[in-house]
Parts: structure tokens; sequence; C-alpha cells
């Protein structure tokens, strides 16, 4: 197994959810008694079929959306506050500002943050390095391709540095082949930059090539009804998606899904 | 078919037409006037000749310098108020749900009673006739302004307001920063038809107001010319009007040009 691999057990946990609801104004409930941990380093996914509440769950990690009960806790190395600065996200669209250019899309965190242009060029341009989109910051998102406009949204989301990196079916629109590429660039930052990652997405297949654990949600009400661990696959790169232990993990995470949906049907 | 390489002078001809067509169009209509009003012998109380109409614009144009400045003033003011007004108080509504239940009726009941029938009582009320007049043209070009102020402040990538939130945006880097571009669309095709509007309001107005006198616009030139029964010199004041209408139009479409031309699709430039 490789070093990078998370031993799930002595692994601080960075993320607590406990028995989290949401229920929203209209009456709907998006989540019932979630309760899920994270640890320092995992690479989780959250799947479920659509309207489980995963992306409610993400927007509640992030601090965009507040539990109508439970708790959540956020555990830096001290204190809360310390990872919540450093928390990145990507949406399911890139939601890139059209009027920026590519720069001061990427650069926009840290000028919240107060950075000025100067100050920020050196991290901007290392983050649109390592998505290799450097020769790209003059351009506006417009001249962009679909795959490259969601490079630039990850760009934007590790220019902080961030510890906690939340992903919201960020490749769901693409085609095949970028979502591949896009796969293995986020395992790559996942690795040089020791990152957690929350992925949400619908895809089994995506689900197992990148995670080092699946927790699978169901719907109605939405929570976490099976987790299965990944961190025995080792390492992650295109000929793992032709080996066994790859179709095995897939089979087993398949089944698991869909026991969840006839569990959702008898119900 | 195969599909042949672009011919050199086709782009200039593609850039030329736009002007061009219209253009002969227009020569085409004034020749056929002109010759339709010789033939027929039509006399110039009725129907001037475009020639006379010309001669009479070029022999009067030093009497009118004084009016054409007094409609220019009065339209870009009431232009340049409708704009800070509309801002201003769009962005109140924006930012509270409240302010604009409150008022909100009040700006569309100022919007849908016509012009011409609150300026007697605007012209009673305010004394000096220019800032009389000004009101009345306000009122006419800040609704549209105010209203698409509000809905492209409220329009931001609802995505973009939470990362905003995640990073813990001010209020004022949130306007600055993503509502404002956001509305900015908006505001352009606001400004379009405010533009237009206020010049509408400031001849209204001044054709309500009636005002004579030397320190009267284009329309009194209107109605003064009407009186005397100067047709060709109303026909040469109604196209000081038009031309003035179509530089403001020109204007507006190239400041929307010069500030969405690199982004918004309603003025991107697509490569065929």
């Amino acid at each position: 197994m490789d070093a990078r691999m998370p031993d799930a057990v002595s692994r601080r946990p960075l993320i607590e959810m406990r028995d989290v609801v949401r229920r929203f104004g209209s009456g709907n409930v998006a989540l019932e008694g979630l309760s899920l941990v994270v640890r320092d380093c995992e690479f989780v996914s959250l799947l479920g079929p659509s309207g489980c509440g995963k992306s409610t769950a993400l927007r509640i990690m992030a601090g965009l959306l507040a539990p109508s009960a439970g708790t959540v806790t956020l555990n830096g190395p001290g204190a809360d506050a310390d990872i919540a600065g450093g928390i990145g996200f990507v949406f399911q669209d890139a939601t890139l500002m059209p009027w920026a250019t590519v720069f001061d899309n990427v650069w926009l965190p840290l000028r919240l943050k107060g950075v000025g242009k100067a100050a920020a060029r050196a991290d901007v341009e290392a983050s649109l390095a390592s998505v290799s989109l450097l020769g790209f910051a003059a351009s506006y998102p417009r001249e962009l391709s679909g795959g490259m406009k969601m490079r630039v949204s990850i760009a934007r989301a590790m220019v902080t540095k961030p510890r906690l990196l939340l992903m919201d079916e960020p490749f769901a629109a693409l085609d095949e082949m970028t979502r591949f590429k896009l796969n293995n660039d986020v395992l790559a930052l996942w690795e040089a930059q020791k990152l957690t990652v929350v992925f949400v997405t619908h895809s089994v297949f995506e689900s197992v090539y990148l995670s080092s654990r699946v927790v699978i949600m169901g719907d109605r009400p939405g929570r976490a009804v099976d987790e299965i661990d990944l961190s025995d696959a080792w390492p992650r790169n295109e000929q793992y998606r032709t080996t066994s232990k790859y179709a095995a993990h897939c089979r087993i995470v398949s089944d698991a899904l869909a026991r969840t949906l006839d569990n959702a049907t008898d119900g | 078919m195969p599909r042949t390489a672009d011919v050199p002078g086709e782009g200039a001809t593609r850039r030329i037409l736009p002007f061009a067509m219209p253009g002969l169009t227009l020569v085409a209509a004034l020749v056929l006037w002109e010759f339709l009003v010789r033939y027929h012998e039509v006399p110039h109380y009725l129907i001037p000749a475009p020639s006379l109409i010309a001669s009479t614009l070029v022999r009067d144009f030093s009497s009118l310098t004084g009016s054409i400045w007094f409609t220019v003033q009065l339209t870009m003011c009431a232009l340049g108020l409708a704009i800070v007004g509309g801002v201003l108080i769009g962005m109140c509504f924006a930012l509270s749900r409240t302010v604009e239940m409150s008022l909100f009726p009040f700006a569309v009941v100022l919007q849908v009673t016509p012009v011409i029938a609150i300026a007697p009582l605007i012209l009673i009320y305010v004394r000096d006739t220019f800032a009389a007049l000004l009101v009345c043209a306000w009122i006419v070009a800040f609704f549209p302004i105010l209203s698409s102020t509000v809905i492209g402040l409220r329009s931001a990538d609802h995505n973009l307001r939470d990362l905003f939130t995640l990073y813990g945006a001010t209020r004022w880097q949130r306007m600055r920063l993503l509502l404002a571009p956001s509305a900015l669309p908006y505001f352009m095709a606001a400004l379009k038809i405010a533009g237009g509007l206020s010049l509408i309001g400031a001849v209204v107005a001044e054709f309500v107001a009636g005002a004579a006198g030397q320190n009267t616009g284009l329309a009194s030139r209107i109605l003064e010319s009407s009186f005397r029964n100067e047709i060709p010199r109303m026909f040469a004041v109604l196209l000081l009007v038009s031309l003035l209408g179509i530089a403001i139009f020109l204007f507006t479409s190239w400041l929307s040009k010069a500030v969405l031309g690199h982004w918004h699709e309603s003025e991107l430039e697509r490569e065929k």
C-alpha cells in the first residue's frame, strides 16, 4: 500500500456530522439523521441517487447551509477557525465570473481576503500551473472548453491552499475523456497537497476510481446507509481501471447502491 | 461543394454594407420625395421638398443653436439624474426587500401615469421652467434604469454568491465584484431605452409647458413654426430632434459594446 493512503483509524477526524437534519422552507426534508466522519487526508465520495441530499450535506460542511438539527464539527489542528478558512469548493458548473479573466477568477478567493494582485501573482500562477493552464491566464472563460473551465474552477479552489476540498458533482457535465483526465488531475492534487477531499457523485465508477472510502446515501430520508473502504487498492492510475480489483470494487459499490434503492422502494 | 477561401476585400464589404444599404435607401427615398413634390407641384406649406428643408436648416441654424443646446442639456441632465436615481434606488431595493415592497408600487404609479397628465401640476409647483421640465423628463427616463438595476443585481449566479460567502466577502466586495458586474448587461440595455426616453420626456414636457421666448428648446421651435405655418422650418427642427435621438442611440450602443464586448453574449462578435 502507498504511504499516502490514509490509515483510517489513526487519522484525526476533520469533519464530524452527528444526526444532521436539514428541512427546507417548503417542508422538504433533504437530510434526516446524517452521521458522517471524514478523517484527515481521506478522499471520501458521497454516492447516491439524485435528491438524496448529497449536495445539501456538502453545503452544510462548507457552512453555506445551517443544519436544522444535529451538530457539525470542523476540527482544525486545535480550533474550528483553522479549517474554516481553508475550505475549497468546486461546484457542478465551473461557476466562473464571465467578465473576468482566468487570472482574475483564480485570484478571487485571495482578493476577497485582501491580497492585492501583485502579492497574489505567485500563488495564482502556481495554482494555474498545477492544472496546466498557466498559458491561459489572460483568457476569458468563454474562450475555454468545458474541461478547461472546470480546471480553472479547481485552480480557484486550490489557490488558498485549503486543507479540505469539497466537490459537488464537478465532472458530471463533461465528456468521458475529459472526465478521466480531470479525475487524474484531482488525484494528483490530493496527493501533492495532502488534501482531504469530499466528492459528491452519482457515478459508481468515478467514486471507485477516486476515493479511499465511499459513503452511500439513501433518499427519503437522506442519510448515510452504507460505507465501503477502498483503501487497499493503490496506486490509482489509468491501469487501475483495467484491473480485476477495480471491477470487484465497482461490483461491491454497485450492489450496495442497488440495495439502498431496493430498500427505498420497499419502504 | 468545397468552401472557397475568403476573397480579399470581402471583410471590407461586410463592414461597409451595414452603412451603405440604409444610406442608399435613404438617398433613394429623398430623391423620390424631391421628384414627387416638384412633379406634382405640392405647395411647401403642405410638404416641403428635402432641398427646401435642407436650405431652411442651413439658413436658420444659427437661430436654432440656443434651442439645440437647451434640449441637449435638458436631455442629458434628465438621463444623468435617471442613472443616479435609478441605480441608487435600485441598489436600495436589491439590498432590502422591505424597502422594495414599500416603495416599488409608487415607482410604478409614477411610470404608468402619462407624463403629459402630470406635467401641468409639476409646472405649477416648480417655479423654474428648466427644473420643471427636468422633473418631467426624469420621471419618464428613470423607471427602466430602476427596474433593470433591481433585476440585474438580483440575477447574480447563486453559486458565485455562495463562493463569496465561503470566502467571507464584505458587503462592499460583493456589490463591487459580483452584483455590479452581473447587473451591467441589464443596466446597459436599460440605458439604451432611457437615453431615448429622456429625449422624448424633454420634448413632450416642453410641448405641455408651451414655453415661449429665447430660452427654450427644440419642441418650442416646432410649436412656434406650426403657429406661424413655417412648415419647412418645422421639418428642419424635427430633423434636428431625430439626429439628437440617433446620436444618443449610437452613443449608448457604443458604450454597451465597449463595456460588455469582451464577455457578454449580447455584444460578442461571433466568427463565422
